[in-house]
Parts: C-alpha cells; sequence; structure tokens
C-alpha cells in the first residue's frame, strides 16, 4: 500500500535540491539587497527582510511537510472546493482588504498579512487539472469544451483585476502552455504571438512603413505560392490576412493611446526605449540594468554592492531580487539562476509526462507554465528585455505569500508525482 | 500526436533560458559602458540637506532663521594627532573629551566618518579651520542651525531636534534617515513637511580612497535641494516680548487674536524659556534641565492647559439666554433664594447690569431657566434633555471641542452633557440642583485660555469666529491653509450681543475691571476667578478693543493670583494699550504688574504650600520678592 511506503524514496529529489538551492541563494541576496553597512544587522535578525524570509522558510517547511502527509487523493477530490475557498478569499479582500502600496490586496491575520490573489494560480491549476480529468473532453475537436476553462480562469481574474493587482492577473496567460500540450490548435499560440510581435513593431516603427511591408510581403506570398506549392486558392486568405495584420497595426496605435491608462502604456514605451523617461517609470528599468551590468563576469563580491547598497533600484528585495544577483555574483551568478530555473521547468515537464493520469500531466504542466512565466517576466524586466510587471521571482524574491504559494504549488505536484507508481491510469 | 508538444514546450523554455543568458552575457560582459569597476571608480550619495523656510511675524520682522554652522567629522583610521594638547587648546575641549570621543568613534566605524564635534559656530570654524589642515582624518561638513532673533514665543515656536528611533520607524514613506532633524513642537512639527524642503541627491564619483572624481554620468541624475517655504504668521513681535514681560514670575498664559481674521496675535505660555537654548549644541543638557524644571516651561500652557473659566462664562451664558428666549435684555434677577454666593453690588436689572457687576445669583436664574426650558414635568427628565440643548449650544462656541489650531496637542477641554453626568449619577438621577455651579463657569468646565481668547473674538466679531492660528500663509506664493478662512457661526443673533458688551464696558468703566482701565480706549472685558483646589484661585480676564472696531481680543490666566480684577485684568489692558497705541499712559501700573509675583504663590504637585522658585533653565532667574497686594494696585 501507499501509505506503508516512506515518501522521501518516492519524491523527485532532483526538485527538491533545485527548490532549496533557490531558497538558499533567494535567502543570501535578499540579506544582501537590505544590507546596510552603517547599520549592521545579523541575518537572523527579524527586524530586516532576510530574518524575516527566513522565517517564511520555516513555516513553508511546515506547510511542504503537511502536503506531503496529507493522501495524494484529497487534491483531486478538493479540487473545486480548494478553488471556491480561493475565490471567496478574493471576495472578502475586496471589502476587508489592507491597503498595501496601492491595491487592495492583503488580508491580515494579526501580524501576518497574506495575499489571496497568490494563491488563486494554486487554485485555478488544481481546477483545470480536474475539469480535464475527465477523458471526454477534447481540446482539439469541441470548442465548447473550452468554455469551462475560460470560466475558471476569468473568474479569479475579474476579482483580481477589481483589486488592481494586474501583475498577478497577467500570470494566467501561463495557462496557454497546458492548454497546448493538451491539445489546443497549434495556429492559436501563434496568432497570440503574431499579435505580440506586431504591437512591439508597431510600436517602434511609423505604421505606414510597417503597411507597405505587409502589402509587399502579401504580393510576394501571392506571386510565388502558387510557384512554390503549387497550390491556388490562396489569394483571398492571403489578402485578408494581409488587411487584419494592418488593421491590427492601426488597432495597437488606438489601443495604446485610448484605451491603456497612463502608467501602463508608460511600461510599454520604457521597455521599447528605456531613455524615453529615464527619471520617471524608465528610472527602474535603467538601474536594474545598471546594477546587472556593473556586475562583471564575476561580480563584486558578496555584499558589495554599490549599486543596490545605495537603494538605486527599488523594491530590491521583492521584484528586482535579481538585481542583486546580477551586481554580486556577476554573469557566474546570474546565469547559474537562469540555468536552475530551465532546469527545474523541464525536470517538471518530464514529471508531468510521465504521470499516468491526466489529472497528474495537467496539474504537472500548469505548475511548470506558471513558475516559467514568473520566470519569463521578472528576469525579462530586470534585463529589460520585459515590461516592468511587478511579479515575484519564485523562490527567491521576498514575501510570506509568494513563497509559501509556490511552494505549495510545487510540492502538491511531488506528492502526486511521488505515488505514482500506485496509480492506475486513467486517460 | 500530442505527446510530442513537449518537445515544442521544453525548446521553448530552453530557448527563453537561451536568450537570457545570451542579454546577461552582454550586459555584464560584453557591454562595459555599465561597468564602474573597470575604472575602480565607486558611486556615493551626497545627500544635500537644504535650509529650513524661515518664520516671519505680522509686521514683517524675522522671528526664526538659519545660522550656518559646521560640523566636525572624524574618520579614526585616517586620524593622526601628534600633538594631541595643541588639538584640544584650539578646538577647546578637553583632554578626556578627546578620548571618550574618539574612543565612541572608532566603535562606530574606523573606516567612516563620524560626529567629532557638531555646530560650531562660524567664528569658531574660521579660527579653527587653517590648524585643522595640520591634522588628517578631520573634515568639515555644513550644516544649520535655527536661531531665533527674540528669546520668545519658544512653546509656540516648537523647536527640532535629531528624528528620534521611534519616529524613524513610524514614518509612513522612508523619507527621513538617521541624524536628521525634524520639528518636534509646535510650529516646526505642524508645518514640518512646509519647512523641510527638498532634499538634494548628488551622485558623485570616487576612487578606492574616497578622493571625489567628478560627478557620476555628468551629473544628470543628481536633483538640487530645494528650500523649505516661509511660513508668514500673525505674531507681532513687539507685543508678544512685551507680554513675555508681564508675565515673569508668574504662571500662566496669555492669548491675543485679531477677531476679524483669526490670526494669534501675541500668545504666551508662562514661565518661557529661551529657544535658543534648544537650538544649540547643548540641546540635551538644555533639555534635560527644562524637562526636570517643575514649573514645566515645555508645557505649552494656551493650548494645553484647562482651567475652570469662572465668572467670564457668565457672558456665553447670557448670550444663550438671550438667544433662546429666557431672558430679555431687560430681565432681573435679585439674590433671593438662591444658593450661590455672591457680593454687594448694585440691583441688577439688566443683562448688562448682570455681567458689568459679576452677580451670581443673576446667572444661576439664567441657567436654570435655561435647563428648565421645556416641558417635561418629571425634573430629572427635564435637567437631562435641558443640559443637552445647553450643551450643543455652548459647543458653537468652539467649548468643550478642539479648535483645530496650528499647534499640536491641543487639549479639548470639557464641556459635561447628560452623558457626562450620568457616569455618576446614573440616569435621570440628578437635577438642576447637582449642577447648577457649571451657571457661574465652575464645576466640571474645563476651558483652555486660547478657547476664552476666541470667545472674546466671538463676541468682539457679534456671532462668529475664525479658527485661531499662528501662521496665515505659506510660502512665496501666500498659500492660505482653507480651514482657516471659514467662518463659524455660533447662532446667537447680532442683536444680542449689544447688551453683554454693555455689560463688558461697564465692567471696565466701573465694575470688576475698573482698576485697570485705560484712558482713550474703549475696552469691553470681564473677569473670572477661577477656583481650585491648588492654592488661590486663579485671575482671569478676557476682554476686546476697541469696541467701535474690534482689533484685539485678548484671554490673560494667572494662576493663584486671586481675583481676575488683580493680575490678569491689568496684564490685558496694557498688552491691549500696547497693541493699539505702542505706548503705555498708566506707568505706575506697568510697573507694578512687571515686578509682580504670583509665582511664589503656586503650589506645585506634590507640595501643600507654596515654595520659591528656583533659578532654573528659565529666560530670566525668578528673583523673590512679595507679592503686590491687590490693594496697593493704582488705578
Amino acid at each position: 500500500m501507499a501509505e506503508n511506503k516512506p515518501i522521501t524514496k518516492n519524491v523527485d529529489w532532483i526538485v527538491v535540491l533545485i527548490y532549496l538551492a533557490c531558497l538558499m541563494i533567494g535567502w543570501v541576496n535578499i540579506y544582501a539587497a537590505v544590507y546596510n553597512p552603517e547599520v549592521h544587522t545579523s541575518m537572523f535578525d527579524l527586524s530586516n527582510n532576510a530574518g524575516k524570509q527566513l522565517m517564511w522558510i520555516g513555516t513553508a517547511a511546515v506547510l511542504i511537510i503537511c502536503i506531503l502527509v496529507v493522501d495524494y487523493k484529497f487534491y483531486e477530490s478538493f479540487s473545486f472546493i480548494i478553488y471556491a475557498v480561493v475565490i471567496f478569499l478574493l471576495v472578502v479582500v475586496l471589502f476587508a482588504g489592507s491597503n498595501i502600496n496601492g491595491s487592495r490586496s492583503w488580508i491580515k491575520f494579526g501580524p501576518i498579512s497574506l495575499q489571496p490573489a497568490e494563491f488563486s494560480k494554486l487554485a485555478i491549476s488544481l481546477a483545470i487539472s480536474k475539469y480535464l480529468s475527465d477523458p471526454a473532453i477534447s481540446l482539439t475537436r469541441k470548442f465548447k469544451d473550452y468554455y469551462p476553462i475560460l470560466g475558471i480562469i476569468a473568474l479569479p481574474a475579474f476579482l483580481i483585476l477589481l483589486s488592481n493587482e494586474t501583475g498577478s492577473m497577467l500570470v494566467f496567460a501561463s495557462f496557454a502552455i497546458v492548454l497546448y500540450r493538451e491539445g489546443m490548435p497549434g495556429f492559436i499560440p501563434a496568432i497570440g504571438m503574431t499579435m505580440a510581435a506586431l504591437l512591439i513593431i508597431t510600436l517602434l516603427f511609423v505604421k505606414w512603413y510597417i503597411a507597405g511591408t505587409i502589402v509587399v510581403i502579401a504580393c510576394l506570398v501571392i506571386w510565388l505560392m502558387p510557384v512554390m506549392t503549387r497550390r491556388r486558392g490562396g489569394l483571398w486568405a492571403t489578402i485578408l490576412v494581409a488587411f487584419i495584420m494592418i488593421g491590427i497595426v492601426f488597432g495597437v496605435d488606438f489601443f495604446m493611446n485610448n484605451v491603456l491608462q497612463k502608467h501602463q502604456r508608460g511600461r510599454i514605451m520604457v521597455l521599447l526605449d528605456p531613455d524615453s523617461d529615464p527619471r520617471g517609470i524608465g528610472w527602474n528599468v535603467i538601474q536594474s540594468k545598471i546594477a546587472i551590468g556593473s556586475g562583471g563576469f564575476i561580480g563584486k563580491g558578496f555584499l558589495q554592492g554599490t549599486q543596490t547598497k545605495f537603494d538605486f533600484v527599488p523594491e530590491q528585495s521583492t521584484d528586482f531580487i535579481f538585481c542583486t544577483v546580477g551586481e554580486e555574483h556577476g554573469f557566474l551568478g546570474s546565469a547559474l539562476v537562469v540555468i536552475l530555473f530551465v532546469s527545474l521547468i523541464a525536470r517538471l515537464v518530464v514529471l508531468a509526462e510521465r504521470q499516468r493520469s491526466r489529472f497528474a500531466r495537467v496539474y504537472g504542466y500548469c505548475v511548470a507554465g506558471i513558475i516559467f512565466f514568473h520566470f519569463l517576466v521578472n528576469i525579462g524586466m530586470t534585463v529589460g528585455l520585459m515590461p516592468v510587471i511587478g511579479i515575484p521571482l519564485p523562490f527567491f524574491s521576498y514575501g510570506g505569500s509568494s513563497l509559501w504559494s509556490f511552494s505549495i504549488l510545487l510540492f502538491i505536484f511531488l506528492k502526486i508525482d511521488a505515488q505514482r507508481p500506485f496509480t492506475l491510469s486513467r486517460g | 500526436m500530442l505527446e510530442n508538444r513537449r518537445f515544442v514546450i521544453i525548446g521553448f523554455f530552453a530557448l527563453v533560458g537561451l536568450i537570457y543568458l545570451l542579454r546577461l552575457f552582454y550586459l555584464q560582459v560584453l557591454d562595459d559602458s555599465y561597468s564602474i569597476e573597470s575604472s575602480s571608480n565607486s558611486i556615493k550619495r551626497v545627500i544635500e540637506i537644504p535650509f529650513r523656510g524661515q518664520i516671519y511675524d505680522r509686521t514683517g520682522k524675522l522671528i526664526v532663521y538659519n545660522t550656518p554652522v559646521y560640523d566636525l567629522l572624524v574618520t579614526p583610521y585616517k586620524a593622526k594627532v601628534d600633538d594631541t594638547l595643541r588639538f584640544c587648546r584650539v578646538l577647546g575641549i578637553e583632554r578626556r573629551d578627546f578620548d571618550s570621543l574618539m574612543n565612541a568613534a572608532s566603535s562606530y566605524s574606523r573606516v567612516k566618518p563620524s560626529l567629532f564635534l557638531r555646530q560650531l559656530s562660524k567664528e569658531d570654524f574660521a579660527a579653527i579651520q587653517d590648524v585643522m589642515v595640520d591634522y588628517s582624518g578631520f573634515e568639515f561638513a555644513k550644516s544649520s542651525l535655527r536661531t531665533y532673533t527674540a528669546p520668545t514665543l519658544a512653546n509656540t515656536l516648537g523647536y527640532v531636534s535629531e528624528i528620534t528611533k521611534s519616529q524613524l520607524e513610524k514614518q509612513e514613506e522612508p523619507y527621513y534617515r538617521q541624524s536628521d532633524y525634524i520639528g518636534q513642537s509646535g510650529i516646526e512639527k505642524i508645518y514640518e513637511e512646509e519647512l523641510r524642503g527638498k532634499r538634494g541627491t548628488k551622485f558623485v564619483m570616487q576612487n578606492v580612497s574616497g578622493v571625489y572624481k567628478g560627478p557620476w554620468k555628468g551629473g544628470e541624475l543628481d536633483t538640487m535641494a530645494v528650500a523649505g517655504e516661509n511660513l508668514y504668521s500673525g505674531i507681532d513681535l513687539e507685543v508678544q516680548q512685551y507680554a513675555d514681560s508681564l508675565m515673569v514670575n508668574k504662571v500662566g498664559s496669555v492669548v491675543a487674536i485679531e477677531p476679524k481674521t483669526g490670526q494669534i496675535i501675541s500668545m504666551v505660555s508662562a514661565p518661557t524659556y529661551d529657544p535658543n537654548l534648544l537650538a544649540s549644541r547643548y540641546f540635551s543638557k538644555n533639555f534635560a534641565a527644562l524637562i526636570r524644571n517643575p514649573y514645566k516651561p515645555l508645557f505649552n500652557r494656551p493650548v494645553m492647559a484647562s482651567y475652570r473659566p469662572g465668572s467670564t462664562f457668565k457672558l456665553i451664558q447670557a448670550l444663550i439666554g438671550l438667544e433662546e428666549g429666557v431672558i430679555t435684555p431687560s430681565s432681573g434677577f435679585t439674590h433671593a433664594n438662591c444658593p450661590v454666593g455672591c457680593h454687594n453690588h448694585p440691583a441688577t436689572g439688566t443683562v448688562a447690569l448682570g455681567v458689568m457687576h459679576s452677580c451670581n445669583p443673576y446667572f444661576y436664574n439664567v441657567f436654570r431657566r435655561m435647563i428648565y426650558n421645556n416641558n417635561i414635568k418629571n425634573t430629572f427628565k427635564a435637567s437631562a434633555a435641558g443640559l443637552d440643548e445647553w450643551h450643543d449650544r455652548i459647543s458653537k462656541f468652539g467649548i468643550g471641542q478642539r479648535l483645530g489650531i496650528d499647534l499640536p496637542s491641543e487639549y479639548k477641554g470639557n464641556l459635561p452633557n447628560k452623558k457626562y453626568y450620568d457616569r455618576y449619577y446614573g440616569e435621570y438621577r440628578w437635577k438642576f440642583s447637582n449642577i447648577y455651579s457649571l451657571s457661574i463657569g465652575e464645576g466640571e468646565l474645563l476651558i483652555t485660555p486660547l478657547k476664552m481668547a476666541n470667545v472674546a473674538a466671538i463676541i468682539a466679531n457679534k456671532g462668529y469666529f475664525y479658527t485661531p492660528h499662528v501662521i496665515h500663509s505659506i510660502g512665496d506664493k501666500k498659500t492660505v491653509k482653507p480651514e482657516f478662512t471659514v467662518r463659524h457661526e455660533t447662532g446667537v443673533s447680532a442683536q444680542y450681543f449689544e447688551p453683554v458688551i454693555e455689560g463688558m464696558i461697564g465692567a471696565v468703566e466701573g465694575g470688576t475691571a475698573r482698576r485697570s482701565k485705560v484712558q482713550g480706549i474703549n475696552i469691553a472685558g470681564k473677569t473670572g476667578t477661577s477656583q481650585n483646589k491648588r492654592g488661590d484661585d486663579h485671575s482671569i480676564f478676557i476682554a476686546f478693543a476697541p469696541v467701535e472696531d474690534p482689533k484685539i481680543a485678548i484671554a490673560v490666566f494667572v494662576e493663584n493670583a486671586g481675583a481676575g480684577g488683580v493680575a490678569a485684568a491689568p496684564i490685558a489692558n496694557l498688552i491691549i494699550e500696547k497693541y493699539l497705541t505702542r505706548k503705555i499712559t498708566n506707568k505706575a501700573l506697568e510697573a507694578n504688574m512687571l515686578k509682580a509675583d504670583y509665582m511664589s504663590k503656586v503650589i506645585l504637585p506634590g507640595q501643600k504650600k507654596p515654595v520659591p522658585p528656583v533659578d532654573t533653565a528659565k529666560k530670566k532667574p525668578a528673583v523673590p520678592v512679595t507679592p503686590v497686594q491687590p490693594s496697593t494696585v493704582a488705578q
């Protein structure tokens, strides 16, 4: 029986080791980020973020033990109940939340503040996995099967939008990865990426030039396609696609100027040209790039960072923790972090693929997708490849809610994975 | 084959990882425009603290300004002092001071500069600057010190000092840093954000040994320091200092308000101290001495001390009695059947005469009528309803609540209502006979001097007031705080003020305050004698002048000086004369008030009888003189 086997035997130690490595590196860097040479406090001092983070790590360990002890069937059976609880918390926070930094998204339990939005990822993952565990559901053929998934995502997304936490909401885009794996036609992500590419190009170049280029390409396609593929009938389709693309180019312009709020527009513009506003929104990006860039190949050494010491980079122990890594540990340190993340995500995909139940596989992909999206956006923004969106770097950034939610997310999957030899295939 | 999509997904993940690795390699290794390390320079942030705003009086005279001073800093590992004796002689310190300062600095940090001597004056700096070149490891940093043109207004202005640890932790947005200065009380605290200005930040490059290598990035990220905004007050410095001199050797307050605007003309909290004491190198020593002083010179009496208003309260009673219609201007009352005592005075057949002679039974009857001015049969219930109605009318005069002056720690005082007495006696267990001492301003009433001055202003204005305020406009743009331009109505019609003012004129001309009337100025005033558990009565007087066109409304409180006509009325009238005419006609009265010593009659907490004042950090040492007998005060 599964209950008799020690969990340590079957748990995936590679993931656990990467997880521990991330926690350690993160904690040391949080200490470096808040370290003030004039007021020396210890790493274990609860008055600074590093000390508090240690406390969060300790409590996360307790949570992990609980997760590993609970029967693995619990997560599948209670998926929708967990989802309902999180939705309830998101509603509560709208009315009873405390206001921190302009978003009304924290619930206070005595000394601890929690952000229910952080736990919505877990809730959605479980709910989607549970829904897709029904073998009759097919994402390839039946379009109506998408509606429940969209509903599962849209409800918390709407509630989070109301509490002004746009960053957490964008993470839900990562569910596209699991949907693709489960059969979503490839043209949907392709269209999404083309749109994104068009958006960036539109912001960079004059829109008439782009329109012209599209027309030229369309003509070439119409002229060459019959020659190359010996197929006809693509004429109208090509013209239609070209018109849609030109429409998007002009639509983006309208969208940027009339739909987006000023600070959102600013964040996107800064991504393309940080020097457009060096003292305002561009400040974070420039300072973060300088901090990372000044690290060089081997870095300035532990606690030796000057950029980060002088509070050039805001929110340094939370969203911009990667700057500290970059400055103090150089290319070697930052490359190690990137490699750790890619290995973790790749390992999660491998684990997900070896699951026998569809529930477990889908959930594994959800976890991998969420961690990947955070990695993509967070590191991307510190190196100036992504707009500044306030989402944490998993296991690194300071903060209890984020550490707890990622640990729970990950270890539920490890628990399910550890029980794999004893599960029967269902799908 | 959906399984094969895993390769697409992993490939995508790996691609992103690869792009990020390349980007990092480009930023960190290839592109050296970000690498400051290559030139072995490091960036240092230099904070520039701007000058604090200055404060002016109503005539444009400077009250508070800044003096540049110099802090001497030492970096212990660089410090080389060969001839310690000469060094100490130049700085004017003892050898053991030198050792302890050096030890303190070393224990903080060997490599970072720490404060050695703070706030050296320009003269000291000039004297030692040349000599200090011989000693390495020492540097000067420019700083500034609050300086006061006159040793007055200490509690109103407040003081500035180094931010405390708890203030540092509690600040909402992280503006202040350790060892920053912050306004701790008075105007300095209330207007801290306006006064402090905007800190400038410069980023400069230094080499490893800390030598300046020019601005970083050409100074494009530097911000200039912006000096704090100047504050313009309604204080009349000359009158203020004159009032100070009259309050020497007395414990109490003077508050003078311009009725038409609510601007404070003068505000004395006696005993006071020289504000320069708390703006010097000897801050902590002086502060400790002030804290220990038994007369509590740091206690801002005009807004924090509270007294029973005594007979001055009869003015408000008369006003709301008239407004409520329980009396008419020609109502009269006799002493018959009245539990409160009175003195011998002519019959009080009108409101004006009642006020003029401050007749206790008169106001006992007025209050009784107000309390029972309803149709309730049960006297307990009638009293309860009557008191709450009365409470609401009195509240409109600003009593029992904070007026909202621009000074910290304003005390709201006490104006009892039904709930208040219910707590002591139980609901409907008390009636008029339990509370009648309110009628003459005694009992459970507690009022600050500021509020009584405001009452004088209300009567001067015949029914309204502006929130009293010290600062009337801020900065070069002369911004006016909107809350100080709101006209507060008291709900009493202007016509009812006439008989009350008539009575107040009578009080000064031939009533309780007749001994201190001023030739040529029509003053309307009312004395008050506040009973208290500790020693003699407090002497209270409120007034405004000139009656035809009031320019000043004043309240004077002198603790334990006896009746209102003895000390408070003469002081108030001298200040009024000074403000309106800039000269004093009654020199004998002035001389008497200047030397009068009521301090020796004050019984300090924990003592049974008065003790002669001890010399403390006060402005002037209290010279024990025999108290002036009221009868000897010439008219």
